[in-house]
């Protein structure tokens, strides 16, 4: 997978910070908390940057090179921000014999960006993923929550219309 | 609720409810049921909206406590989703329009005519309505996992007591010694039903015997649901999450231990939002927590997020990310029967296995075992995809042939193209060819034919898939998921994903595909877990039945399918060509020109494709009416 350098600089607010701590005080108890924790914040952030990763080593005592470790183990995670609308087409494996790559190779080439990156207005962000467990529908694609179905090549122009 | 009696008055005040869906003549508050699945598959189609407009429409003709809406798991036909299914009567709408929804509720919901042209082709006859049971998609199926999946409402815990629901936990905590449970199970012959088949009421026994006096066990429920083309765990979850929680509940007891854990993926937010509301309604009603029934049996459950990574699938990589780390695999042994999630003896079970674990409580381990074959008993969830007419969940008796699936219940391949293999087992499993179409499915057949059972996934493929690029597909998602831990898998799959992708470019040889050969065996016999034991499968099953397909690329550099870009090109035949032209407008290359051949009785000259200029995209074809564009 490309991995795209992040040129965004980090932008957390004081409120953002107090959800984060909020959290870790509830969960630092538990056993195995560094990934609800992990997770939480990247609700709270939207990705998982070094400052934020930080925080929670401050917090939990977690050292910082155990958490980067488990953060970039899990596809889940991303040390970079998001675009405004992220696509994320399925190339599970019902979806990948019906046609999906060639939706995803579609999607590159009008949005100019490879697969993990955004686009340089903010707006885009691609990503291939695992299957969504929607094979019936398949070859799928969402935007944020927005799911489509039984798709062709020629519903990409219609689909980023949608959100242009 | 204390007691078996709190539990069977309530259960008896839903009896009514819940029986009009499946037989049709029980005592309900309502006259009719609408069941609307709610299930993701479904929800990804429009379900929401049809149930906003249903309940506006009621609510505006006064019918809200006439008919009664209920949002239900997965039906199992996703092809034909959005559903909806209307009791009394059991009609079956497919692929719902938000538009038809005022007639439906008009003619049928008031005027008790069902509205033939909405219902599913199939279930109408001429006059008459058939049942859904009569449909060939259902006729042959048989539900003990999916038994409450679009039936019950998954958010009601009071339609789960309804269908008998906790009360295999009432008899086992009441009545049975954990010893008795577990030898209930192991005499149900039940096996695991994530990928390996191990006896379930074994893995128990271990669990409860090999350290004495443990201070602390586990059950975990791994519901991270990896193998993609599968999500019959996911429908578990949405349609019917307090049967998992009663299942784990009962594996408590018998084990001895206190806590349990659910290990469910992050991609399936109506899964883990279902799970969140269920173990809610089940501590708030005394089915978790302290002194279950009364007894002095205390048992909890929490839900613990995976984070996208495939290798957690795999128990041992499972519970190290329970424990908060990276989620990669442990040596075995020592097995986590004795030191499992944080080192204390622990069970790990999937959704589909637990799904099974209260009917046989209630019915016995005999019933169990009489379905099935001598080795597999009970059923076995497939989730059928790919080339195939009806794609969705089915539930069959182990046993039953892939012919049976595939084309009595799944429909058949459609657009009149010919099968060559279904897939099973994911990047674990293998390719299925024609020839074993009549072998009944169990998990020792499969292995014997090079696949295995996995969790269930389907994939039927025809003649326009190429094997070539299948394995080369599935060796990709392997190394991108292999942990790293050990070196077999993570460089072994590299070697073999890059001497595939050789392959498909034409540029391979004999050599490689002995060299690839190889290379499987090694990987298989070193790797630390079962992601990286099995990578090689589809590699192997693949030269095993389709190894002339292999031979044509690396040989005649051709892809028979027409799938490998590099290996294809592109002809105009001149003889069928009418010189129309739209093949040109259509290239984006600028690679089809005009020539001086007029082909006999046309009227215009024929064209030609430059193959220097060719980016083989395919548009040509698509845009040519007549047939006279082929790729070789």
């Amino acid at each position: 997978m490309n991995s795209a350098k992040s040129t965004v600089p980090f932008k957390g607010t004081p409120e953002q910070e107090a959800k984060l701590i909020a959290v870790i005080e509830e969960k630092k108890g538990d056993k195995g908390a560094l990934m609800p924790i992990l997770q939480k914040a990247q609700e709270i952030y939207g990705y998982l940057p070094i400052e934020v990763q930080t925080i929670i080593s401050d917090k939990t005592g977690i050292p910082l090179e155990k958490i980067y470790g488990v953060v970039t183990f899990y596809a889940q995670f991303s040390l970079y921000p998001k675009g405004e609308y992220t696509i994320s087409v399925c190339l599970g494996t019902a979806c990948y014999v019906k046609g999906s790559g060639d939706i995803y190779n579609k999607l590159q080439e009008k949005l100019g960006i490879a697969g993990g990156e955004c686009t340089a207005d903010g707006k885009f962000s691609l990503d291939a993923c695992r299957c969504i467990g929607a094979c019936g529908l398949a070859p799928v694609l969402t935007v944020n929550e927005d799911v489509y179905g039984r798709l062709t090549v020629d519903d990409v122009d219609k689909i980023l219309a949608k959100y242009a | 609720m204390k007691t078996l009696e709190e539990l069977k008055v309530v259960r008896e005040s839903m009896e009514g409810e819940v029986a009009l869906r499946t037989n049709g003549n029980a005592s309900s508050k309502y006259e009719r049921h609408v069941l609307v699945c709610g299930g993701t598959g479904c929800t990804s189609s429009g379900s929401p909206k049809i149930i906003e407009k249903l309940e506006a429409e009621l609510a505006e003709k006064g019918l809200t406590d006439k008919i009664q809406i209920v949002k239900t798991g997965c039906f199992g036909l996703c092809e034909r989703g959005p559903i909806m299914i209307v009791y009394p009567e059991g009609s079956f709408y497919s692929r719902v329009n938000i538009d038809e929804i005022h007639r439906i509720v008009d003619e049928h919901l008031i005027g008790g005519n069902p509205v033939k042209e909405f219902l599913y082709d199939e279930t109408v006859e001429g006059d008459t309505i058939k049942s859904l049971d009569d449909t060939s998609f259902y006729k042959k199926q048989h539900r003990v996992a999916l038994r409450n999946c679009g039936v019950i409402d998954p958010e009601n815990i009071n339609e789960y007591i309804g269908r008998d629901g906790y009360k295999a936990l009432g008899k086992v905590l009441t009545s049975m010694t954990p010893e008795e449970v577990i030898q209930t199970i192991l005499d149900s012959g039940l096996r695991g039903r994530g990928g390996g088949g191990f006896p379930t009421g074994m893995k128990w026994k271990l669990a409860r015997n090999i350290v004495p006096n443990a201070d602390m066990k586990y059950v975990c429920c791994n519901a991270d649901e990896g193998d993609p083309g599968a999500f019959m765990d996911r429908s578990v979850l949405e349609g019917d999450p307090h049967v998992v929680l009663e299942a784990m509940t009962i594996a408590g007891y018998a084990i001895g231990a206190k806590q349990g854990y659910i290990y469910v993926r992050a991609e399936y937010p109506i899964a883990v939002e279902r799970l969140n509301i269920a173990i809610k309604q089940a501590r708030e009603t005394g089915m978790l927590g302290q002194n279950i029934f009364g007894t002095d049996f205390s048992f909890d459950i929490d839900l613990r997020l995976g984070a996208g990574a495939f290798v957690c699938g795999e128990e041992t990589a499972l519970m190290t990310s329970i424990e908060g780390n990276r989620g990669e695999p442990r040596p075995r042994p020592p097995f986590p029967a004795e030191k499992g999630l944080f080192q204390k003896p622990t069970i790990l079970n999937n959704v589909e296995t637990y799904a099974n674990i209260p009917q046989i409580i209630l019915n016995g381990a005999d019933w169990f075992a009489s379905m099935g074959t001598e080795k597999s008993k009970g059923t076995k969830v497939f989730a059928l995809g790919g080339k195939i007419k009806n794609t969705g969940l089915v539930e069959v008796p182990m046993g039953t042939t892939l012919r049976e699936v595939i084309e009595e219940i799944g429909g058949g391949i459609p657009n009149g193209k010919k099968f060559k293999a279904a897939q099973t087992g994911g990047p674990s499993g293998g390719c299925i060819p024609a020839e074993h179409f009549d072998i009944p499915i169990d998990y020792d057949n499969l292995i014997g034919i090079g696949s295995m059972m996995g969790s269930g996934g389907l994939i039927v493929m025809d003649e326009d898939n190429c094997m070539v690029d299948i394995a080369k597909f599935f060796l990709e998602f392997t190394v991108d998921e292999s942990c790293g831990k050990c070196t077999p898998c993570r460089i072994g799959t590299k070697r073999m994903y890059e001497i595939l992708d050789k392959i498909t470019k034409g540029q391979g040889t004999l050599e490689d595909i002995d060299k690839l050969e190889e290379l499987c065996y090694h990987i298989k016999a070193n790797s630390l877990c079962g992601l990286g034991q099995t990578a090689p499968n589809p590699v192997l099953s693949t030269l095993r039945y389709f190894r002339d397909e292999y031979i044509a690329h690396v040989v005649d550099k051709k892809c028979p399918a027409g799938v490998c870009k590099d290996l294809l090109s592109f002809e105009i035949v001149k003889d069928n060509c009418i010189g129309c032209g739209m093949c040109a407008k259509q290239c984006p290359a600028s690679a089809i020109s005009r020539t001086d051949y007029v082909a006999p009785g046309k009227k215009l000259a024929a064209m030609e494709i430059d193959k220097t200029k060719c980016v083989k995209c395919g548009a040509c074809i698509a845009s040519c009416k007549f047939k006279a564009i082929i790729k070789k």
